[in-house]
């Protein structure tokens, strides 16, 4: 195993990523996540890699677009009220069924909100987050490491599946220091035959394009496009479960609210409390299959979240309401401290005598 | 002790987080679970700064400390803020030249030390924070003065390893201070 070293997230998720092959970064600069453009830029020439700060996150994304268009591996990162700029252009390129990783580094909204960490965009990426009908894959890092190796991930599995990957982090994720190894591993060769890369006059050109404007192909794109979404639902979710084995209760958090919960859980615990968490780290595709048969044993569940409560709807579509769930959760740059997690487990408990 | 919470702060350029960073590198060094996470709100663009250090034996849940097992404070607003959150058991660990006011609690052990002072009377006026930390270890017991110097390696940037030594002479100088 690699030696460790102390890293932030932000710094991870770019040296990450660069191990995993990505030489073009285009970004914008704003809170918490600045420390990645400031890592791609020193780092990116020194590697023959391309940094460019754009003018704006809407010229970033189209310059992902362009560059994704090329068939490189390519990766730009911002905080929400970025991302929602970045929209049109994800869409774009769900309709160009191009691969990329955007990295966000989520603040308190909405609108230009705060700085401090949330997960109150989980809405807006679990459905899409632009216009029309398509998904992109969401993985939630909960630790410095996970920053790394999801990032690593991230472009492979866009390429796999050539689909926009997300990182959706949280400030705290972002700012933190942890250990961190950075043995990643072997990239992955996919297929490439689609890219814009000149024909030499030995083949019929590509074209990538979002627009579409005869009815029945447009349906049959997207039918095509959810046939291979289904295939990610299949093979790609992603979860870990924390003594869920004689859970009765059951947490359900990802990200920073899954760390403040696991000291919440070993604390009940102590207390002769029977609770597990599901962690998800895909949150599109959702693991609603662990959710549904932890509902045969589990009689309550708890959404531990950084938003007015936004998973706690996939919580209860993937359990088919079939058991309470309620929601222990702070917003607009706050974090749910143990203390409240513990509460909302008791109040929980309390609910089954 | 399995895990340590420790909570630095201070005014921004006072190394509250480069005393961090040296204390979640020891953690490293001595393969301990470790977590630094620094304020970077609003907070921190009016002047105060804080860090939050986690050394564990077990794998670390929440990165931040709500309930400090050490509080290490450089500013009078700080110790306001933070004096109540100490566990009782704990250690408070005061630059007494910037704070003139005493802990009145009667069930946490403090440490008056007059880091600045000491700082600026030894010719190295910016290591106040790193004479708070060699108090810290002192207190801690562990390792003593061990590792330093491999630690020290670790978290001062290459082009500035010429203050390696005196950061050394820093954290001895809090070590060896009768509190």
């Amino acid at each position: 195993m690699a030696e460790k070293v102390l890293m932030k997230g932000n710094e991870a998720i770019a040296e990450a990523a660069i191990m995993a092959g990505c030489r073009h970064y285009f970004g914008y600069p704003i809170t918490p996540q600045t420390e990645i453009a400031a890592y791609m830029a020193k780092r990116m020439p020194k590697i023959g890699g391309c940094f460019l700060q754009a003018e704006s996150e809407i010229a970033a994304i189209n310059m992902v677009y362009g560059a994704a268009s090329a068939g490189v591996r390519v990766m730009t990162s911002s905080s929400s009220p970025g991302i929602s700029l970045k929209g049109e252009g994800l869409s774009y390129m769900a309709g160009s069924d191009l691969p990329a990783l955007v990295i966000n580094v989520q603040r308190g909204g909405p609108g230009l909100g705060g700085i401090q960490p949330s997960q109150s965009d989980y809405f807006q990426s679990t459905r899409g987050g632009g216009h029309g009908d398509y998904h992109m894959i969401i993985l939630a890092p909960a630790s410095v490491q996970e920053m790394a190796s999801l990032t690593f991930k991230g472009f492979d599995l866009a390429e796999k599946y050539r689909m926009t990957a997300m990182i959706l982090a949280d400030g705290t994720m972002g700012q933190m220091m942890e250990p961190v190894s950075l043995e990643m591993g072997e990239i992955n060769e996919h297929d490439k035959s689609w890219a814009v890369t000149g024909t030499k006059m030995a083949r019929k050109h590509n074209i990538i394009n979002s627009l579409s404007l005869i009815p029945e192909e447009l349906e049959q794109q997207n039918f095509d496009r959810y046939a291979r979404y289904k295939k990610v639902e299949e093979n790609e979710v992603m979860y870990e479960e924390y003594l869920m084995d004689d859970a009765e209760i059951c947490i359900v958090a990802f990200g920073i609210a899954a760390r403040v919960s696991r000291n919440a859980i070993n604390e009940a615990r102590a207390q002769g409390i029977k609770v597990g968490m599901i962690r998800p780290i895909t949150l599109w595709p959702f693991p609603k299959d662990a959710l549904d048969k932890a509902a045969d044993t589990c009689k309550a569940f708890i959404s531990v979240e950084l938003s007015m409560g936004q998973m706690i709807e996939d919580v209860q579509l993937a359990t088919k309401c079939r058991r309470p769930v309620t929601l222990c959760n702070r917003a607009g740059g706050m974090i749910p401290s143990p203390e409240e997690v513990l509460q909302a487990i008791k109040e929980a408990k309390g609910g089954l005598e | 002790m399995s895990t340590m919470n420790i909570l630095i702060a201070g005014f921004g350029g006072q190394g509250v987080l480069f005393a961090g960073k040296f204390l979640a590198y020891k953690g490293l060094l001595e393969d301990r679970q470790v977590s630094w996470l620094p304020s970077y709100g609003p907070e921190m663009r009016g002047g105060t700064a804080n860090c939050n250090v986690i050394l564990s034996d077990d794998p670390i849940g929440s990165p931040i400390v709500n309930k400090p097992d050490c509080l290490i404070v450089m500013n009078k607003p700080s110790l306001d803020k933070f004096v109540d959150t100490v566990v009782p058991g704990g250690m408070i660990l005061i630059d007494s030249t910037m704070i003139d006011s005493k802990v009145e609690r009667d069930d946490v052990t403090v440490y008056y030390v007059p880091a600045s002072k000491l700082a600026g009377d030894a010719g190295f006026s910016t290591l106040a924070n790193m004479i708070l930390v060699g108090k810290l270890l002192y207190a801690m017991k562990d390792k003593g003065m061990d590792n330093v110097e491999e630690i020290l390696k670790h978290v001062i940037p290459a082009r500035k390893m010429d203050l390696l030594d005196i950061n050394k002479k820093a954290i001895q100088t809090g070590y060896d201070y009768e509190a």
